[in-house]
């Protein structure tokens, strides 16, 4: 019997924990930047998911490739078709641990998150730095890092080699709030 | 004992759930969005007609397109290379789903003027729809001097066609379109000839490669021009991107480039060997 109570007591506890502790958005913004000498190339996603579990200091992205905008529609086109196929892989996910994810407080700190990130159907392990802040009712995050277009096995053709770069800078502003189911 | 292996045992399974769980909650959370479906087809010509693909808002296109003569007329005429039908365009998109044109072709000197409009897109997700529909209207002036005799009106140069474009993008590596063809002229040279002419169009695209289609398109007409003996026009056709540019190299019964007179006009039996090699070269702005 007193098992029987324990274990309602802790799956309660696990539960109710796991849906307060939870901070989610929908309009994160997720943006990236490619620099040559002959042109910049930006294109900006409003409509970014992620979460955080701050129970655990987990966290996961989900970005729609479509929904990358570009100010030539040209350009979007060529992206979605030639460079990340997105109709065989519309999404790109980011799963990782937020490191000492005790130490966030109600004023900014820059915190390491190390996971996995997939593009174009390509894992690769990557660390970033983040400005975050977190209160009861937000978690906030925010900044920048680069990524080599190799490692996600996205090739640029030779005649525009001198248009696009290889490393490409992505910068992210993820303001969860507290996530009720 | 037994305690202690249950708290370890719910620890764990709580701990399994938060961090499987994060991603299904994302997908959970997803709003379902409208998917407009994009480059059915990589050029707004499949081969020598329209696509359903418009200029974007703003995009200016100019694009030159040539035809040479027969291959089959021998190494004198050089398979058909000594004589070229060249055609100056330049396209411009009104908004994103209006796009006007205006070309000049050195085949009989006619000018041509076009307007297209995406009336339906083909959608998936939210208000998914199956297929897109374009509205094309063009109107061609036949500038070259009579010979005697044979004098003409400028009314009775002109050209009208109408279009409705009906594609589907059935997956990344096909496309297909219907195209319903009217076309008017307005002088009928004997008057066995019709003043109006229906046809109807296939097209098709088969990705090879990122970067690189294979086209075909085929009008089949429903009255003809007995006077010379007109055939339906069949034409194949390859799409090669690079950045900007899309480079079309063409197979064709027609030498010609505009709608009233490849449709219409078309004498050449291509397996026959009355085949014209071409090239469309187009730069976007």
């Amino acid at each position: 019997m007193k098992i029987l109570s324990t274990f309602f007591l802790c799956l309660f506890l696990v539960s109710s924990a796991n849906a307060q502790e939870r901070f989610l958005t929908k309009k994160g913004m997720i943006s990236f930047f490619s620099e040559t000498p002959i042109e910049n190339i930006e294109a900006q996603n409003n409509q970014v998911l992620s979460i955080v579990d701050a129970n655990s200091g987990k966290m996961a992205i989900a970005i729609l490739m479509k929904s990358f905008m570009f100010k030539k529609a040209l350009m979007q086109e060529h992206f979605n078709e030639n460079y990340v196929e997105s109709d065989k892989y519309p999404k790109a996910i980011f799963k990782g641990d937020i490191i000492d994810f005790d130490s966030i407080t109600a004023s900014e700190t820059t915190l390491a998150i190390k996971g996995d990130l997939t593009i174009h159907g390509k894992t690769k392990e990557i660390t970033i730095n983040a400005v975050t802040k977190k209160t009861d009712e937000v978690i906030q995050m925010k900044g920048n890092f680069f990524i080599n277009l190799t490692d996600f096995d996205v090739k640029i053709p030779s005649v525009v080699k001198n248009n696009i770069s290889e490393k490409i800078k992505v910068s992210f502003r993820l303001y969860h709030k507290a996530y009720k189911k | 004992m037994k305690k202690i292996f249950l708290t370890v045992f719910l620890i764990l399974a709580s701990l399994q759930l938060s961090s499987q769980d994060l991603l299904d909650i994302l997908e959970l959370e997803a709003p379902v969005q409208e998917n407009i479906v994009s480059a059915t087809f990589k050029g707004t010509r499949i081969v020598n007609g329209h696509s359903i693909e418009n200029r974007k808002n703003k995009e200016l296109e100019f694009i030159i397109s040539h035809r040479f003569g027969r291959v089959n007329t021998g190494f004198e005429e050089l398979f058909g290379l000594d004589q070229a039908n060249i055609r100056f365009a330049l396209e411009y998109g009104l908004t994103d789903d209006l796009t006007a044109g205006l070309g000049r072709s050195s085949f009989e000197k006619t000018y041509d003027g076009y307007l297209k409009y995406s009336l339906l897109k083909q959608k998936t997700g939210a208000n998914a729809f199956p297929f897109a529909v374009s509205l094309f209207g063009s109107i061609a002036a036949k500038s070259q001097k009579a010979i005697a005799g044979n004098e003409r009106t400028f009314a009775e140069s002109l050209f009208y066609v109408g279009q409705v474009l009906i594609a589907k993008k059935v997956n990344s590596s096909l496309s297909i379109q219907v195209t319903p063809t009217y076309v008017h002229r307005n002088l009928a040279t004997i008057a066995a000839d019709p003043h109006d002419i229906f046809a109807l169009g296939f097209g098709t695209r088969v990705k090879l490669s990122k970067r690189v289609s294979l086209n075909a398109e085929y009008y089949q007409q429903f009255q003809n021009l007995t006077s010379i003996n007109a055939r339906n026009s069949l034409a194949f056709g390859v799409d090669i991107e690079t950045g900007g540019h899309v480079f079309q190299i063409i197979l064709s019964n027609a030498i010609t480039m505009v709608e009233k007179s490849f449709i219409t006009e078309t004498t050449g039996n291509f397996f026959g060997g009355d085949i014209h090699l071409g090239f469309n070269l187009s730069r976007t702005f």
